[in-house]
């Protein structure tokens, strides 16, 4: 297949799918059907992508003919496309948990075009090889997401929604702005342009603002210390599924893209944010796991320790060697499995226990052994335990900060590690091991008296278990992807060649560089 | 001519920043507007200001010199639309919030923070 096509399918998939669930909103048996579809020929799309970029070439497609770097141009590079292949994978596994877990009124509410939305949003975002494109894709991802957020309309949910609108609104807004500098500075949009282009900036203090304007823009969105409030003020109030989507995508869209503009874009030109982005890798790691310490709900606990996993992300952004950027792509796609796979797995302890609260709750080892052995492995993963993936994301990480400079980052990263255990072993003590709970009789009988419900749920959560225990089992392989894809993301020329080829803004208008973003601007 | 409109620019991030700062979600809703607006501003600043010439390439030119540059002001149309979808969209929730919870105030909004035991088990129960 050609690379346009290649390119074009993870977004159109999503968009054709949001459509005809938009068209049959009246018939939800359908709008299943189609949701399902859709995701799984998304699944599809994003394995064919992957096959075509595995050997190390950078696909490119501009849209429209116009040639970059004034055309709007999509770009699939080894990170790109995996961080594609997962979306694909966490939409087929939400998906077919969503079929059971909630209501009819969810579905009349547009839940499934509002899904798909969502995954668009997400796909363009990592696709896309235009900054100011890339806003587009994240208001279309946040729009979908505030919609999904308040499905129900509850009390909880309106609070939630008005502090999670508002603070997304802010940062999106942060990082219009700082797009709207970037090519008043510039005269180029195109993200491989920008990386020739900035280099060449005279003012490098202005490439400085603007790197610290991105970051604040994207620290938001991937929940950073102190940006991450409108986090565990709004995830705990949605549904299992939803909250299991955007705990798996929404924060790694903002780690994707301060790993993308921080390799790309400011590398050479803004030298101090590497310690920068350090101290504030380790204020999230250690403040997202105290926060996580203090609850006795499974969502706030499962939700502040997304903002303590995206310490560890940064921690590889931070030090930025190979190595290093290695262990953080390593970490995104090991998380994104098994964080969605423990808020899918709450919503199944809510279901068989009837709380989320786990004072209210006991004796699930007994009464749903299946479900207290699968969530075993995620959580244990999520604490960093060998032999699974977690702990091979962690070693990644930690290794790369086993040097003089960054020995305080890798002792921080090891004792949130520990804390983090405490957690999930809080979980475990409080759901799984103490003994059944007075509340939860009637919720019990309720899901013994539904193989089917149990199915459909159980399902995704053994098969993304099975992915995190054969990366745990089998690393090799994804250690040695991760380290090639860091390497193209640290050598971004065959990124740039890929895009721009030899043309640039001046050779393309025939006349000296200098003088053609003279004009452009 | 650019000073004014530089100028514009910080009075409305000012005064969206004090406005986003109040704990009535009406002027939280207007100071997201002014903020989105005062960004757009930015944007514009960015493209040339102050020449009419129509952004058309002459004949046996490849460049235009002189006219302003006609993308910052494409991008702003698309930052319009976008901004105007998501300011209905606040507009609304914001309207539903204030029936729902019946307050203005982001300080008495403490329906989604943490509670006692005993409170969640009384709502469960309504």
């Amino acid at each position: 297949m050609n690379a346009d096509l290649l390119l074009t399918l993870p977004v159109a998939i999503p968009l054709l799918t949001l459509a005809a669930c938009t068209v049959l909103a009246r018939y939800p048996g359908l709008q299943r059907l189609v949701s399902l579809f859709g995701s799984g020929a998304l699944l599809a799309a994003s394995i064919l992508l992957l096959v075509e970029v595995f050997d190390g070439t950078v696909l490119a497609t501009q849209f429209g003919s116009w040639e970059a770097p004034f055309g709007i141009t999509f770009v699939a590079d080894l990170f790109a496309a995996a961080m594609v292949l997962i979306t694909g994978v966490m939409a087929v596994a939400v998906s077919i948990y969503g079929l059971v877990d909630g209501s009819r009124e969810r579905e009349r509410a547009l839940y499934h075009p509002l899904y798909h939305g969502l995954l668009l949003g997400v796909v363009g975002a990592f696709l896309t090889g235009d900054i100011f494109n890339m806003y587009v894709w994240f208001e279309i991802m946040l729009i979908a997401s505030f919609g999904l957020l308040v499905i129900g309309g509850s009390k909880e949910q309106l609070d939630a929604g008005i502090k999670y609108a508002t603070l997304n609104l802010v940062a999106t807004t942060v990082f219009l702005l700082a797009v709207g500098f970037l090519y008043g500075l510039t005269g180029t949009l195109n993200m491989a342009d920008l990386a020739r282009a900035l280099p060449m900036v005279e003012n490098q203090g202005l490439v400085t603002t603007l790197a610290v304007m991105f970051l604040l823009a994207f620290g938001s969105k991937a929940a950073v210390f102190p940006l991450f409030f409108w986090l565990p003020a709004s995830y705990h109030t949605a549904s299992a599924p939803v909250m299991a989507i955007f705990a798996a995508l929404l924060t790694k869209v903002g780690v994707y893209a301060i790993i993308r503009t921080s390799t790309l874009l400011f590398m050479g030109s803004a030298a101090f944010m590497g310690p920068v982005i350090g101290v504030i890798a380790a204020l999230t790691m250690v403040i997202g796991v105290l926060g996580a310490a203090a609850h006795f709900d499974v969502r706030r606990i499962l939700s502040f320790h997304i903002i303590s996993q995206i310490g560890y992300m940064l921690v590889g952004v931070a030090i930025a060697t190979p190595l290093a950027i290695a262990g953080a792509i390593l970490y995104v796609i090991h998380h994104i499995i098994v964080k969605a796979n423990l808020f899918l797995i709450a919503g199944a302890i809510r279901l068989s226990g009837g709380s989320f609260q786990l004072k209210r709750i006991g004796g699930l080892y007994r009464n749903t052994p299946l479900l207290a052995a699968l969530f075993v492995i995620p959580a244990l993963s999520l604490a960093g335990m060998p032999p699974l993936s977690g702990f091979w994301a962690k070693f990644v990480v930690i290794k790369s900060s086993l040097d003089p400079g960054h020995m305080a980052l890798a002792a921080v990263a090891l004792i949130v590690g520990l804390l983090t255990l405490y957690s999930m072993v809080k979980i475990w003590n409080e759901a799984f091991w103490k003994a059944p709970s007075p509340f939860s009789v009637e919720a019990l009988a309720a899901w013994r008296a539904a193989p089917l419900t149990r199915f459909a749920m159980l399902v995704p959560i053994a098969a993304l278990a099975a992915i995190t225990m054969t990366i745990g089992l089998y690393p090799e392989p994804f250690v040695e992807f991760s380290l090639r894809a860091a390497n193209q993301l640290l050598e971004p020329k065959a990124y740039m060649d890929a895009v721009v080829g030899v043309k640039t803004v001046a050779e393309a208008a025939s006349l000296p560089v200098a003088e053609a973003t003279e004009i452009v601007r | 001519m650019e000073i004014f409109f530089v100028l514009a620019f910080g009075v409305m991030i000012g005064v969206a920043a004090y406005l986003l700062m109040s704990r009535s979600v009406l002027r939280l809703i207007l100071g997201l507007l002014v903020f989105s607006n005062a960004v757009n501003l930015s944007i514009f600043i960015a493209g040339r200001l102050g020449s009419n010439i129509p952004p058309l390439v002459a004949a046996g030119e490849t460049t235009i010199a002189h006219s302003a540059n006609p993308l910052p002001q494409a991008l702003i149309l698309t930052a319009i639309v976008i901004s105007f979808a998501l300011a209905a969209y606040i507009v609304v929730l914001f309207e539903r919030a204030y029936h729902v919870l019946k307050t203005v105030d982001t300080d008495r909004m403490r329906s989604a923070e943490p509670r006692s035991i005993d409170d969640i088990d009384k709502e469960s129960r309504e």
